[in-house]
């Protein structure tokens, strides 16, 4: 960054530049915010992390032999030992197996839901803030009925209507519905922040210099307001990635979401809460994974932001 | 002189004022423009000054076409461009462009200038082949005198002035016939101001561009305009020639408006009188009887309550660059109050 007086030339000197400009390429946003970002030591150690974790996710058994849902109860709660680097559960199963094939539920449920929220959310948000009218009303108002369902409540209403009591659906349905459940019941949220960033965002003027151009309304949603309403939504996404695998645990402890054998992290943590003062392992090296993934999505988050700002660069 | 490029008729605009939560009740509207009617000559630049809340920037939103008229027609080049649809309005936004007001808001900070001149090339794409933009994107941003390297930098890299200049290249890329100028240096230091207007004047000259020059600072508009029209309420309250408006103004509020004007000279201060207009302006939404300028009018009768005095010529018989339009049924040069 210069001097910004040096950018001041002479209007006299037309026709000199030509020869002078021929070095790089035009650049736009997102070209630049990329070459940000592969400099920043945040970015490189989340994407690094969060690549061992998909990959932990995608093919446990790289990571582990031992088979996570073999327990022996004579080495129940035993602690971390050569054998067992993270030490015995309340089954006497190995929890580095298990915190390992717990992965690729945990982050399947958080990115998925996230995802969806985010997607969802800012979809009908950026609808809602640019036409307003009718349309904004009546989004707002499906919205509030949202919002005013208690989560768990909400939940627990939908699992059981998909899911008969008694039956036992398969892991990948499972998941697919407790993922559906929560974006179903958090996008309002989304919504609500995007909606508020396209609203304060589109009586810029830039926008009425675009609308003066004749720019079509998707020029104007995709170019000028969603990189500046993108900011708040991905901070939220951020935290609502942790907050949405714990939720997947509240469901599981309450019989709704994933059942054994599959494993997650919120599995892991709700049934070692009654042992945490005889055997806290059983709840650290779970509830340590859930940490680490959410914190690497948090930096990545926020390296992305600040990429995407000029002013922060 | 030669048929106007842009004439403007009758122009009315109204906001409506709604009251209610679900259900929302009409009970009044906002005339911001009530009636304003003039013709813009090419390579003319006509100043519009008015104190704030007159109707000046939403009289420059609605020949933008960014907000729909109550009523009344704006032609260009002799069509309503109120009547245009499709191409025919992507032709006139190729013709009609504006400079905006505050140069912090009306770049979009996470655009590149590059993108942000080039954007009009986007989405005009007939107005320059791809390959040729970004050397378009330069001479634009040397003709506006900024450094043409500075393509990759954004907006907040620039200071104000530079940012204005920005907004004049992206303006000035689909080569228009005529720009609207909504208070382009209000928001600079004087210093500055003095640079773009300059800027302003040769870009004149040497594309041939025709101006509206909305101002609320009276020697501003004096610099660049050929002729001024002086906005109250609404409502162009006297129009005529730089000269005429500002040496030998007939309507109060003119007279008032320019009274104002500080003198640079310590020497010449206080040889003129001063005239100090008391009260608010009137309320848009229930505008005066009769003449809008009546209830802080030294001049107002009962006459001024009960008809409203049209813009018309009121010199008459005197010297003919003196005669232009006034809207005032008193309307007489007052010699004192021009420095």
């Amino acid at each position: 960054m210069t001097e910004p007086t040096d950018a001041i030339s002479s209007t006299t000197s037309r026709g000199a530049y030509a020869a002078a400009t021929t070095e790089g390429r035009q650049r736009g946003l997102w070209s630049d915010a990329w070459r940000n970002l592969r400099r920043q030591p945040t970015f490189l150690i989340s994407a690094g992390l969060i690549l061992l974790v998909l990959v932990m996710a995608a093919f446990p058994q790289l990571f582990t032999s031992v088979d996570p849902t073999y327990g022996d109860l004579s080495r129940q709660r035993q602690l971390p030992s050569v054998d067992a680097w993270f030490g015995y559960d309340n089954q006497g199963a190995d929890i580095y197996a298990r915190v390992i094939y717990g992965t690729r539920a945990s982050v399947v449920v958080g990115v998925l839901a996230t995802a969806g929220t985010v997607l969802i959310g800012s979809t009908l948000g950026i609808l809602a803030g640019y036409y307003g009218g009718w349309l904004d009303a009546l989004m707002s108002r499906v919205a509030d009925v949202f919002f005013g369902l208690p989560f768990v409540l909400g939940a627990i209403v939908i699992l059981t209507t998909l899911n008969a009591p008694g039956s036992t659906p398969g892991p990948v349905r499972i998941v697919a519905q407790v993922v559906l459940s929560i974006a179903l019941l958090s996008w309002p949220v989304a919504m609500r922040i995007m909606r508020a960033a396209v609203i304060s965002a589109k009586q810029n003027d830039y926008v009425k210099a675009a609308r003066a151009l004749g720019a079509s309304s998707r020029r104007i949603i995709f170019r000028h307001l969603l990189p500046n309403c993108l900011a708040p939504v991905l901070v939220y996404a951020t935290i609502a990635l942790g907050a949405f695998i714990g939720v997947e645990a509240t469901l599981s402890f309450l019989g709704l979401g994933l059942r054994s054998p599959v494993v997650s992290w919120g599995v892991m943590i709700s049934d070692a809460r009654d042992y945490v003062r005889i055997a806290p392992h059983l709840l650290l090296f779970p509830a340590g994974f859930l940490t680490m993934t959410v914190l690497a999505f948090v930096m990545l988050g926020d390296a992305v932001r600040e990429a995407l700002d000029p002013k922060l660069r | 002189m030669a048929e106007p490029i842009l004439s403007v008729r009758n122009l009315v605009k109204h906001f409506p004022l709604r009251v209610g939560v679900v259900f929302k009740r009409v009970v009044g509207h906002v005339r911001a423009v009530d009636g304003v009617s003039f013709d813009l000559h090419r390579g003319e630049t006509l100043g519009v000054v008015g104190e704030s809340g007159c109707g000046k920037s939403t009289l420059a939103q609605v020949l933008m076409r960014l907000e729909p008229p109550t009523s009344g027609a704006v032609t260009f080049e002799g069509r309503n461009i109120f009547d245009m649809r499709g191409a025919e309005l992507r032709r006139l936004r190729r013709d009609i462009q504006i400079v905006l007001q505050d140069p912090y808001t009306s770049l979009n900070p996470r655009m590149t200038v590059g993108d942000i001149v080039g954007e009009p090339f986007e989405i005009h794409p007939e107005v320059a082949p791809k390959a040729s933009r970004r050397q378009r994107v330069q001479e634009l941003l040397d003709v506006v005198g900024l450094n043409p390297e500075h393509i990759n930098r954004y907006p907040h890299q620039f200071s104000g002035g530079q940012r204005q200049r920005i907004g004049i290249a992206r303006a000035l890329a689909l080569r228009p016939k005529v720009i609207i100028c909504d208070e382009p240096v209000s928001a600079l230091d004087v210093s500055i101001q003095a640079q773009v207007m300059n800027l302003l004047g040769e870009l004149q000259t040497e594309f041939g561009l025709s101006y509206v020059f909305i101002a609320h600072d009276l020697s501003v508009v004096r610099h660049l305009s050929d002729r001024v029209a002086v906005m109250y309420l609404g409502k162009i309250a006297e129009i005529g020639t730089e000269t005429s408006i500002y040496e030998h103004p007939t309507h109060p509020y003119t007279q008032a408006l320019l009274s104002a004007v500080p003198v640079p000279d310590p020497e010449l201060r206080g040889r003129r009188e001063v005239i100090r207009l008391s009260g608010d302006v009137p309320s848009p939404v229930d505008p005066p009887s009769g003449c809008r300028f009546r209830t802080r009018c030294w001049k107002a009768t009962d006459l001024c309550a009960e008809q409203e005095p049209p813009l018309t010529l009121r010199l008459d018989g005197s010297d003919a660059d003196r005669e232009h339009p006034s809207a005032c049924h008193f309307a007489e040069p007052r010699p004192h109050v021009v420095a």
